[in-house]
């Protein structure tokens, strides 16, 4: 098993949620983050123009079983993509175990 | 005229005046707190040019366009030279200029604050996906040039006057005015992206902040006061106590029917509907709020509250996505509350009803050419939509480079 995380610009959340959706991951956390990169976003405040590199985006945490790994970040490439900087970063990393609390299964079972 | 009524009359309409510049706060609020996060400097950013360009606008322009004196044919302002800028006349800050109710002066300021409130309208409308550059200049013309000559048919004594066709506080004058155009422009604006799915189904995109919305409404309410009180036009006791109760009670009729409603149609106990009964209702009075017994207007006000309810839905299913709600509220209650004169109260008949139905059509045709003429226009040349990647990341960030709540890291959706 392997924990997918995911940062992406928000406007491209739909879109990956519904590519995912296809693939069959149904079950997958998400929240709002900050953070910096190389980006920077300029703003004005009373006449005062600045930039900042405290960037807004979304953090996705999908948990698959192996052989669905390689689609699950195939989509998420494809979906998040727009060749601007900033498109964001997946990570993935090993899951020692899952657990579905309602069944007790566990391992992968769990995870459909 | 004794001149201390004289005084006390135009403390009313200067009272009222404050009221009505209120309810431009009830709006902005109301539509922030329907739609979402991302969007709100946007929305409090046209809300503020509203009333600003509008107070100039009818300064300019709207008053003398609006209220001309005599007419060509009962149609065109006689006097298109005179027609820019204040002119006080003689007998202005007199009893004399209007039969002792107000001076020249408060009359200019209370109806500019009804004329900015037609722009408001549309632009709860069309918020989230308008391109604001696009929305100003349409404001500006709509504003400045077509509220004013519609008001005038009627208010100016124009040949909606002549006819006898009946708006008191102005369903049809101002809301109609603003939901007729608020009606095209979200047909040629196109639905915010989400709104309709691919398979068919309508999306829900909830407002972000509730509270918000509610205290839009409570404080509409209180400026409804003004905006109705004030248009009796003196401080008259008899017609302004009857006006306040008939408002309040058409409010919250509206405001219970339309929970009703919604509770039978769709088992919840839905505050957004609430919120637009109550509006539907205040709407609803409007065009007679001094001619309607208590039963009258608790009617008129249950109508309209239901009427809100099916009006929401039927217009999701044209697929016209209004965010706020606006068309139901302040187009299908004005022309139902401008019909309710001809059906309810001392003006009922008939006789009343064709010429209530004579009036609606008349103003809804101008309207909706103008507004077409004018968004379309604007759609070729300019463009009247933001792209669809700020539309994605909220307008605030691309058109105001600003965060509404910088330091909260709320759900943005």
């Amino acid at each position: 098993m392997k924990k997918i995380e995911a940062i992406i610009r928000k406007s491209k959340f739909d879109d990956v949620k519904d590519a995912l959706h296809q693939i069959d991951v149904n079950f997958f956390s998400y929240w709002d983050v900050t953070g910096v990169g190389n980006e920077k976003e300029g703003h004005v405040y009373r006449g005062v123009s600045y930039s900042t590199s405290d960037i807004q985006r979304r953090f996705l945490s999908i948990v698959v079983s192996d052989p669905i790994l390689d689609r699950t970040v195939e989509a998420i490439l494809k979906t998040a993509f727009t060749g601007i900087v900033g498109d964001g970063k997946i990570f993935v990393s090993n899951i020692e175990e899952a657990y579905r609390i309602r069944t007790k299964e566990k391992g992968s079972e769990s995870l459909k | 005229m004794d001149n201390t009524l004289f005084t006390v009359n135009n403390v009313w309409l200067m009272i009222c005046t404050a009221l009505v510049f209120l309810m431009h706060l009830g709006f902005s609020l109301l539509e922030i707190g329907l739609t979402r996060q991302k969007n709100t400097i946007n929305i409090l950013f046209k809300n503020v040019f509203i009333l600003s360009i509008g107070l100039v606008l009818y300064a300019l322009v709207g008053f003398n366009l609006m209220y001309p004196g005599s007419f060509i044919g009962g149609v065109l302002p006689d006097h298109f030279f005179s027609l820019f800028g204040l002119s006080m006349p003689e007998n202005g800050l007199t009893a004399e200029y209007a039969n002792g109710g107000y001076t020249y002066w408060t009359d200019f300021l209370f109806q500019g604050m009804f004329a900015a409130t037609a722009a408001t309208i549309v632009s709860g409308a069309v918020a989230e996906r308008i391109k604001l550059g696009s929305f100003m200049i349409f404001t500006i013309i709509y504003v400045g040039i077509i509220y004013p000559i519609t008001g005038s048919w009627k208010w100016g004594g124009g040949w909606l006057n002549d006819l006898g066709f009946y708006d008191f506080a102005g369903s049809t004058l101002v809301h109609s005015v603003g939901g007729w155009a608020a009606l095209v422009a979200v047909w040629l604006l196109g639905a915010r992206i989400g709104k309709f799915k691919k398979d068919g189904t309508i999306g829900a995109i909830p407002g972000h902040n509730i509270p918000l919305a509610t205290t839009g409404v409570f404080i509409l309410w209180i400026g409804w006061f003004g905006f109705n009180g004030g248009s009796v036009l003196s401080a008259d006791p008899g017609k302004t106590s009857l006006v306040l109760v008939t408002t309040c009670l058409a409010a919250a009729s509206g405001g219970l029917s339309a929970f009703l409603v919604t509770l039978f149609k769709y088992k919840q106990y839905d505050l957004s509907m609430f919120l637009n009964g109550v509006l539907g209702g205040l709407v609803g009075i409007t065009a007679g709020a001094d001619m309607m017994s208590v039963t009258d207007a608790i009617v008129i006000g249950s109508i309209a509250g239901t009427l809100i309810v099916l009006g929401v839905g039927f217009i999701d299913r044209l697929k016209l996505d209004d965010p706020v709600g606006a068309i139901a509220v302040h187009l299908i209650c004005g022309i139902w509350g401008t019909l309710a004169v001809g059906i309810f109260g001392e003006m009922s008949g008939w006789g009343q009803l064709g010429k209530q139905a004579i009036g609606i059509v008349a103003v809804g045709a101008f309207c909706i050419t103008a507004s077409f003429t004018i968004i379309s226009i604007l759609k070729k040349f300019v463009g009247i939509r933001v792209s669809e990647e700020e539309e994605q990341d909220g307008l605030d960030i691309h058109e105001h480079g600003m965060d509404a709540y910088p330091d909260f890291r709320l759900n943005q959706h």
